[in-house]
This record gives structure tokens, C-alpha cells and sequence, in this order.
């Protein structure tokens, strides 16, 4: 009776010094495209990137237990919400990270908010999360069409290039990134020729291609993404579209496509990204650590944006002591970011992460020295003019 | 100028020379699928991911052993023709006793474990495969500028459907084959192998559309969902052509690359649903197709 009684209490102290030592438990729910066009992009990649944030940040050691769990929502909206439903309510997870495909991060938006846990996305486009669709509970990381319009497009208008023609995904997405890009050539002086909408996913873009080339214009922007933009490049190589002197405009090209296309044909071409492995000493040393999990293949931008967008969620479950969801947003708000990927920034009121945008200009295969070498930055566009004004957003929960 | 439709005329025989370049991969495409129901019975639905597989294998050859696209021709579709002859061996020739249903889900399950493969190996990004040299630049023909590796393309493929229509239809060969799936049992009785002949026209179609993914590698992303959103599109080819005919096949493929072709300059967006109206509409007024035999 005795011994009963001692193995109960000792049993009892011993739970209560592992609750003491690890005081707070945190579930992240990386979900992505882990099979369809993004996975490359997103996919395990990204799932790496939030465990390196996990470890970098020593967790562990700081009291947090921190679990991560993973899903693929096959960039299909009803997938997302089905699986973010089952997350929140079930399985007690607290944040959900990545979620490319604009689609599939209104949906995860919309239940997040209506759950009160919080939503950091790093791989959906639509600049509409921090403006029409904006929630309290999001920070949007990583880029947005609004970000890569301008930087792509005012730059190439400020180099000359002032006809634009537009190949554009007939889908929400493409028409977006039309609209965005039209309204900063038109604002700086240049003119929009023409533009022809593709169904989505096309495979031959050579008819488009001739029309462009037909219009006389001088700029082809290419509103489009993934498999999309690779087999309009190609193609646009193979009809000498680019040697008979027109310009093309990548709006949405992630390094793992030009990795697809080869220098060959992707050279010359001129995009805008958040980060780029090779920016300086710790994005190399960081990507080098990522590209040895991620079989010897270098992070993209929304998979950085993942490691960064987690780290600095860390940082403020640490402050706040807790995961309270309104404690913790507003932590991370007034919290400076500050990581070795994206460098100082901050994250604005309506949830829109503001950071350095990078003009970048894709090598030729004799200045590059090997796999991964493909960019030779253009321009840095310094934050504060990098992302869309937070007066011009339209959202809501903002007092004006 | 004067101009047609709202048109210029130059653009408007661009438009039909990519019409038929396109054109030239559903013909190739359906002419093995035609092949394949027409003296097997059996709706091969992993023929997208063996025209992929093709484009992969050309793509292989070229990365680990240096083997050129002009050896790729050949060899790939005889590599990737065995795959097919394996296929039919273990899997397929148990469904020949069975509804046509069966084998259409077997050879579907097929192609999602294939591209399952490929993707989990290569990724989704596509690959990279240059036009060989002898082949690169292009010609101006003053309405456009005519790529020399897709006007090679064109005649591969008129060259290689002619060859096989002429096969089946004209030879001795082609007349075993045809009278073999009329009777199997009787033209069996005069000592031909029925089996292996059924297997190797398997093979053979299964080939073409490797043959298809070997021409596509250096214009189209090598990429495991090529094939994919590729089939949908061919078998509608085959449906409004007349399933198992091998001249409707190989004509309906050439029309509506060209009718869709022409769909991209007057109404792009329709462009990806054109061929599906004309293949509902084709159904109502000839269910067997332009240039099937009504049963």
C-alpha cells in the first residue's frame, strides 16, 4: 500500500516536471502541393525548411515542443479547407504554413480566421490576402502578384521596353497578374498592345506566341505559371521570338523552373524574386544545409519564405509565453522580423510581411558555373516600395 | 491589305501550319490507340504515360549515356515497345476474355502507378532536352518563321502513319492481323501464333506513342503529367475518327489540330473545349464516328 502510494506520487511529480519543463507544445501543419505542378517549388522542400526553423531556433531547449505534421491539398480549395478543418478541430494544430495556389490559401484563410488559430502563407500569389480577403489572423510571407508586377514590370518599362503584349492563364491568377502589370506599364508611361488568354494547363503555346510576336510588341509578358511559363519559354526559344529582338517577362518564374529549362533557353530572361540562395554568406550557408536534405536541389523563395515565416513564429510563442492566437499576432506584428534569409523587415498591420524584393536576370550558360548559378541581380527594390501601399489594399479589419 | 476574318492571311497560314504540327502528335497518338482497340479491344488509357515514358527515356539515354535523339528514335521505342510487350504478357492478355471495362481500368491504374513513379523520381518541374543540332534554327518562310525541328516533325509523323496504315491494310501482315481479330480461333487453325501476334501489335502501338514522346522531348516540358494532359484530348481524337480505325485516326488527328489551331486566333479561350463540342456533336449525328463501321 505503501510502495503504491510513493510510485503514484513520484509518478505524479515526474509528470509534473515534464509539464514544467516543457511549457507550451506547438503543432505546425505544413500543407502544399506534394505531387502536382508547385511540389517542386513547395512540397517536402518546404516541410525541410519549417523542421531547420524548428532546430535553428533550438526549441527544444527553449521549453517548446514543437511537432510538425504535413499534407498534400493537390491545389485543389476543397481539399485545403477539408484538411485545415481537420487540423484545427481535431488534431490541434495551431498554425498552418505554405499553402501555394491562391485558390486553396483563400480557403485555409477563411477557416483559420473563423477558428481564431493563425495562417502564415508563403506560397500563394494573390495579393488580395492582405487586401480584399484580408484576415487578422494571416501574415502573407513571401511575395504577391502586386510585388512582382511592379518589380517586373517598372523595370523593364524603365529599360525601354515600354510595348507590352500579355500571354495570360484564362483563370483568376493569370487575369490578376495582367491586371496588375497593365495598370504599372500604363502608370509608367508604357502601353499594352494586346494579350491573348490560354485555357489552363496548355501545352503548346506557339499560336500565342505568333500573335505576340505578330503585335509587334516589344515586351511578351508572361501572366502564366509553372509547367505553363516553361513551355512558353521553350517554345518562344524555338520560334526565335527572343532573337528577332522581343523581350520576354517572366511575372511569376520560380528558380526550380529556370532549373527545368535549362540556361540555354531561359537566358536573359528577367523575373523578380524575394531571395535567391546565392544573395550573400548566410543564404548560401543556409541553402547549402537545405540542398543536403533536399536532394543536393536549392530552396526557392516560398521555401525559405516557410523557414523564416516559422522561425519568427518561434520567436514570438517564446515572448508571449503561450499560443494565444490574438497575443502572438500581435507579437509578431510588433516584433521587427529579422532572419538570415530575407534579412530586417517587418510585418505590416494587415498582415503583409515587407521585405527587400530582388530584380534578378537569368545568366547565360558561359557566365554560369554550374547547376543552380542562373541568376545575375539587376536591382534591389527596397521594401518600403516593393509591396503595394497599405492604404490601396481595401482591407477591412483596418481602421482607416 | 485585304484580310480574312478580321485576319491577315499570313497570319492566318501560320496559324494553320502550327495547326498541323499539332495535328502531327494526335494523329501519332491516336494511330496507336487505334491500333491497339481495333485488333486488341482494349482502351489502352496508360498511353499517355508511355508517350511520357518516351520523352523520359530519350531524356535518360541523353543524360547517363550520351546516346543522341537520332539513336533515341530508334532505340526508345523498342525499349519502351518491351515495356508494353511485358505488360501485355503479364496483365493485359487476362482480360481479353472479359468486358472491355476491365482492361480500360486496369491499363488506367497502370498509367497513375507510372506517373506516380516519375514523379516521385524526377519531380514535377519537367526536364530539360535541347532540338539536336542538325535540326535547331529555322526557316523564314515570310509568313512566319517555320522552326526546323517542327516541320521535321511533321514529316516524322506523316511519314511513320502512312507507313503503318500501309502495314495494316495493304500487307500480308496486315491482313493476318485483321483476320485474327475477326477470328481468332480459325486463323489460329492455319498456324499462325494468334498470342504472340497480339502481343507484338501491342507492343508496336505502344511503341508509336513512344515514339510521339521522343519527338515532343525537346519541344514540350519533359514532365511526368505531360502525358496525362495529353490522352484526354487523343482519345476524343480517336472517338470522333471512329474507334479502331486506323485512316480516321490518323485524318481526325490532322483536322483538328488544324480546327484547333484555328480556334486559338478567332477564340483562345474556347480553344482547350473545341475538340470535345465537335466530338459531342460528331457522337449524335454518327455515334461510330466520321470514320468508324456502324455495328
Amino acid at each position: 500500500m505503501k510502495l503504491k502510494t510513493l510510485i503514484l506520487a513520484s509518478a505524479t511529480s515526474l509528470l509534473l516536471a515534464g509539464t514544467a519543463m516543457a511549457q507550451t507544445a506547438i503543432k505546425i501543419g505544413v500543407l502544399n502541393d506534394r505531387s502536382g505542378v508547385y511540389a517542386d517549388l513547395s512540397g517536402e522542400g518546404s516541410v525541410i525548411a519549417a523542421r531547420m526553423a524548428v532546430e535553428d531556433f533550438d526549441a527544444a531547449g527553449k521549453g517548446i515542443t514543437v511537432e510538425i505534421v504535413s499534407a498534400d491539398h493537390q491545389n485543389k480549395p476543397d481539399v485545403a479547407s477539408n484538411i485545415a478543418r481537420q487540423w484545427y478541430d481535431q488534431d490541434g494544430v495551431d498554425l498552418i504554413v505554405d499553402v501555394p495556389t491562391s485558390s486553396a490559401a483563400f480557403a485555409v484563410n477563411e477557416i483559420t480566421r473563423e477558428k481564431n488559430k493563425i495562417f502564415m502563407n508563403s506560397g500563394a500569389g494573390s495579393a488580395d490576402l492582405t487586401g480584399a480577403q484580408c484576415s487578422p489572423n494571416t501574415v502573407h510571407w513571401t511575395y504577391d502578384t502586386w510585388a512582382l508586377a511592379h518589380g517586373t514590370g517598372s523595370a523593364m518599362v524603365a529599360e525601354g521596353f515600354t510595348k507590352w503584349f500579355f500571354i495570360t492563364a484564362d483563370y483568376a491568377f493569370g487575369q490578376a497578374l495582367e491586371k496588375d502589370t497593365t495598370a504599372v506599364v500604363t502608370a509608367a508611361g508604357g502601353e499594352v498592345l494586346g494579350a491573348v488568354r490560354h485555357p489552363f494547363p496548355g501545352t503548346d503555346f506557339s499560336s500565342y506566341l505568333l500573335q505576340a510576336q505578330a503585335s509587334g510588341a516589344q515586351v511578351i509578358g508572361l501572366a502564366n505559371a509553372g509547367g505553363d511559363t516553361v513551355n512558353t519559354i521553350k517554345q518562344a526559344a524555338e520560334f526565335g521570338i527572343t532573337q528577332a529582338g522581343q523581350a520576354l517577362a517572366g511575372l511569376l518564374i520560380f528558380i526550380t523552373d529556370i532549373h527545368a529549362l535549362g540556361l540555354e533557353t531561359a537566358q536573359g530572361l528577367v523575373l523578380t524574386e524575394s531571395f535567391y540562395w546565392d544573395l550573400n554568406d548566410q543564404t548560401r550557408a543556409w541553402s547549402e544545409r537545405f540542398a543536403a536534405q533536399n536532394d543536393g536541389n536549392k530552396p526557392t523563395m516560398v521555401q525559405a519564405g516557410v523557414y523564416a515565416s516559422v522561425l519568427h513564429y518561434l520567436k514570438a510563442v517564446e515572448a508571449t509565453g503561450g499560443k494565444e492566437t490574438e497575443a502572438l499576432m500581435a507579437a509578431m506584428k510588433s516584433t521587427p522580423t529579422s532572419d538570415p534569409l530575407f534579412g530586417e523587415g517587418m510585418i505590416r498591420e494587415d498582415g503583409r510581411k515587407v521585405h527587400d524584393m530582388y530584380l534578378f536576370k537569368v545568366k547565360s550558360p558561359a557566365e554560369s558555373t554550374g547547376p543552380w548559378d542562373y541568376y545575375t541581380l539587376l536591382a534591389t527594390i527596397p521594401a518600403a516600395e516593393a509591396f503595394r501601399p497599405l492604404a490601396d489594399g481595401g482591407c477591412a479589419f483596418i481602421a482607416k | 491589305m485585304f484580310e480574312l476574318l478580321g485576319i491577315p492571311p499570313q497570319a492566318l497560314f501560320g496559324q494553320l501550319l502550327l495547326g498541323l504540327i499539332n495535328g502531327s502528335f494526335y494523329a501519332l497518338l491516336s494511330l496507336g490507340l487505334a491500333v491497339i482497340f481495333g485488333l486488341l479491344n482494349i482502351i489502352n488509357f496508360s498511353h499517355g504515360a508511355q508517350y511520357m515514358m518516351g520523352a523520359f527515356v530519350a531524356w535518360m539515354l541523353l543524360t547517363y549515356t550520351g546516346i543522341n535523339y537520332w539513336w533515341a528514335l530508334l532505340i526508345v521505342p523498342i525499349v519502351v515497345g518491351a515495356t508494353g510487350v511485358v505488360i501485355e504478357r503479364l496483365m493485359i492478355s487476362r482480360l481479353y476474355h472479359l468486358d472491355h471495362l476491365y482492361g480500360l481500368l486496369l491499363t488506367f491504374g497502370l498509367a497513375l502507378i507510372i506517373q506516380g513513379l516519375f514523379r516521385n523520381q524526377y519531380g514535377v518541374s519537367g526536364l530539360p532536352y535541347s532540338i539536336p543540332a542538325e535540326l535547331s534554327g529555322g526557316t523564314n518562310l515570310g509568313f512566319m518563321f517555320l522552326p526546323n525541328y517542327r516541320a521535321w516533325v511533321v514529316v516524322a509523323s506523316v511519314v511513320v502513319c502512312f507507313a503503318t496504315w500501309f502495314a495494316i491494310e495493304k500487307t500480308r501482315l496486315g491482313a493476318y492481323l485483321r483476320a485474327a481479330t475477326e477470328n481468332p480461333t480459325l486463323v489460329g487453325a492455319f498456324g499462325i501464333n494468334v498470342p504472340r501476334m497480339i502481343t507484338l501489335t501491342y507492343g508496336f502501338g505502344v511503341a508509336l506513342a513512344a515514339l510521339a514522346g521522343v519527338l515532343a522531348a525537346p519541344i514540350y516540358s519533359v514532365n511526368p503529367n505531360m502525358g496525362a494532359d495529353l490522352i484526354i484530348v487523343v482519345f476524343a481524337v480517336v472517338v470522333i475518327g471512329g474507334m479502331g480505325s486506323i485512316l480516321g485516326a490518323i485524318l481526325t488527328g490532322f483536322g483538328l489540330g488544324i480546327v484547333e489551331g484555328l480556334t486559338r486566333v478567332f477564340y483562345p479561350e474556347g480553344s482547350a473545349v473545341v475538340i470535345f463540342v465537335i466530338m459531342a456533336i460528331v457522337l449524335l449525328v454518327k455515334p461510330a464516328g466520321l470514320f468508324g463501321r456502324t455495328p
